[in-house]
């Protein structure tokens, strides 16, 4: 597949913003949904639209299939060894709440310890402060090292006899490093600590196998893998999920309901209260084999590295600018940066105007912006139907923008 | 002269350029030649809520008028302060209470302004009515 071929899937990428063809520079917030995706959606809401699990009739019994084969597709997808293990959410925000709830009314009590990174995005620490304040437990806080890189030997020092959870980020939405959460995974389990792992934008650039990594939970949002926005997933061990209690209570998660007293289905309808996303869900079937193929094309990723090589190179030469999230080893093409006498959301307002959609601000990690002394950075964040060709008009519009205002 | 000739003035002048980034030029510059703010009134109770970038406004009554000055960590940001300032300081409470800012639309800041900044140009506007308001 050529990068050209990729582009011709995806209509937006054709239109142009001011008057200048539009560079879509903020995937990590964000991707766009390719033909196949938009197609299923369509198909869904004009073909098979019926309520799940519930009626005899062939509409319901169709949008049933659709919606539990994606269950099937996405177990094969990470590698989890059950389909009771995959749980749909409205996305990886939903997926850390729902886990932070149930886990902890299943195991924390007051005393008891969370770690998590300060490279978290915002869904993966409110949830566990949450936690913290119903339960009196306490945040125990993982440092980034002078590079943005997490160590796991740090995290060895953190754990101690109260560490209940640890939550880490597969990849920071700031920093774009791939962190060694299998090592991670590996020096938790020593001491009996389960982790979550916020795969929001791992699972968008790594392969993973929740099997190979030994991660208890594992959780990431559709929409930033080309599916339908409202999406998401949550992979528990059996184990845990067997021992949580529901998050909600409604339809469809019961065994059976009396006044007397409740049973709750099996899982996974046990977390899956309530009317289910039956119309968006089954599109994460088009967008992981859209993502599989684009992970499995040389020329897909021989463009990626091309592209990682010339930004990282620019940004990292020139001197009026600071990137975080340093080590070139384990660098996505995903740059948060700050440019020295320029304020970040005048670059993008700029930038803006010559068709290129980035994100500025605080990418919501608040504490990680305060770890590195900013209030904000500038952020570009390519896939895979991003060219050279763009990356280079990326860094001149960036040349540009810095001249027009320092 | 009066608030309706400044605010023509404004309109005229924004009226010279086509392009949108040479209006953000013009801004840039009105930003940069704004007035030094002094950093003892960069307090809490003067920033502006609603803005992706920080912005301090400070007020006060003289003869019946309102003097403004403000400030921005924002190039952009500022210019658009300024813009405000230099079209609405020396006026008084009742003319500006009385305004409709109408004019920021039609030299087209708001709409052509990001969702993000477009709130922190209303959270100023509304900050500097509240003001006259309360004078």
């Amino acid at each position: 597949m050529s990068v050209s071929e990729i582009r011709a899937q995806f209509p937006i990428l054709g239109t142009q913003v001011y008057g200048k063809p539009l560079v879509y520079l903020d995937n990590a917030a964000s991707a766009q949904r390719p033909a196949a995706v938009v197609d299923t959606w369509k198909r869904l809401v004009e073909a098979e639209n019926a309520n799940i699990h519930r009626a005899v009739h062939k509409l319901a019994a169709d949008a049933t299939e659709a919606y539990e084969n994606t269950r099937e597709c996405v177990r094969a997808f990470i590698g989890a060894s059950s389909a009771k293990e995959i749980v749909f959410t409205s996305g990886a925000t939903a997926a850390v709440n729902l886990v932070a709830f149930s886990f902890g009314e299943a195991f924390m009590h007051e005393g008891d310890e969370i770690i998590v990174s300060v490279a978290e995005h915002h869904s993966n620490i409110v949830p566990w402060q949450m936690l913290c304040e119903r339960k009196k437990a306490v945040l125990k806080v993982l440092d980034i090292d002078e590079n943005g890189v997490l160590q796991p030997e740090a995290l060895r020092k953190l754990i101690s006899q109260r560490t209940k959870i640890a939550a880490i980020c597969h990849i920071s939405n700031v920093l774009g490093l791939v962190n060694d959460v299998r090592e991670m995974v590996r020096i938790c389990h020593e001491s009996g600590v389960p982790v979550l792992v916020d795969g929001a934008q791992g699972i968008v650039h790594e392969k993973v196998d929740v099997q190979d990594l030994d991660c208890d939970f594992y959780v990431f949002s559709g929409h930033k893998l080309y599916a339908a926005t409202g999406t998401g997933v949550l992979y528990g061990k059996q184990k845990w999920l067997e021992q949580m209690p529901p998050y909600m209570g409604g339809g469809e998660m019961i065994g059976t309901v009396r006044f007397s007293g409740t049973t709750y289905a099996p899982l996974p309808a046990k977390f899956e209260a309530g009317t289910q996303n039956f119309n968006s869900v089954p599109t994460l079937v088009p967008a992981i084999s859209f993502a599989d193929a684009c992970r499995k094309d040389p020329a897909v990723q021989q463009e990626q590295d091309a592209i990682l090589d010339y930004v990282y190179g620019k940004l990292t030469e020139d001197e009026r600018i600071t990137l975080y999230g340093v080590p070139r080893g384990t660098k996505v093409p995903l740059f948060s940066f700050a440019v020295k006498g320029a304020h970040h959301e005048d670059l993008a307002l700029l930038m803006d105007k010559m068709g290129i959609a980035l994100r500025s601000g605080q990418m919501c990690a608040e504490p990680l912006m305060d770890r590195l002394g900013v209030t904000g950075l500038l952020r570009a964040s390519f896939g895979p139907y991003n060219t050279l060709e763009e990356a280079e008009y990326f860094v001149k519009c960036l040349d540009r923008a810095i001249g027009m205002l320092v | 002269m009066t608030l309706e000739e400044r605010k023509q003035e404004v309109i005229e002048d924004f009226s010279l350029y086509e392009e949108w980034l040479d209006k953000y030029e013009y801004l840039i510059e009105l930003g940069k030649a704004l007035e030094p703010f002094p950093e003892e009134k960069k307090t809490e109770d003067r920033l502006i809520k609603g803005c992706q970038s920080r912005v301090w406004l400070d007020a006060e009554l003289r003869d019946g008028r309102l003097y403004f000055q403000a400030d921005s960590d924002a190039i952009i940001t500022k210019g658009i302060i300024s813009l405000l300032v230099s079209v609405y300081s020396g006026r008084t409470p009742e003319e500006i209470a009385a305004d409709d800012f109408g004019f920021v639309a039609q030299i087209g800041l708001r709409e052509n302004l990001s969702p993000t900044r477009a709130n922190g140009l209303v959270s100023m506007i509304e900050t500097i009515k509240e003001i006259a308001a309360n004078a």
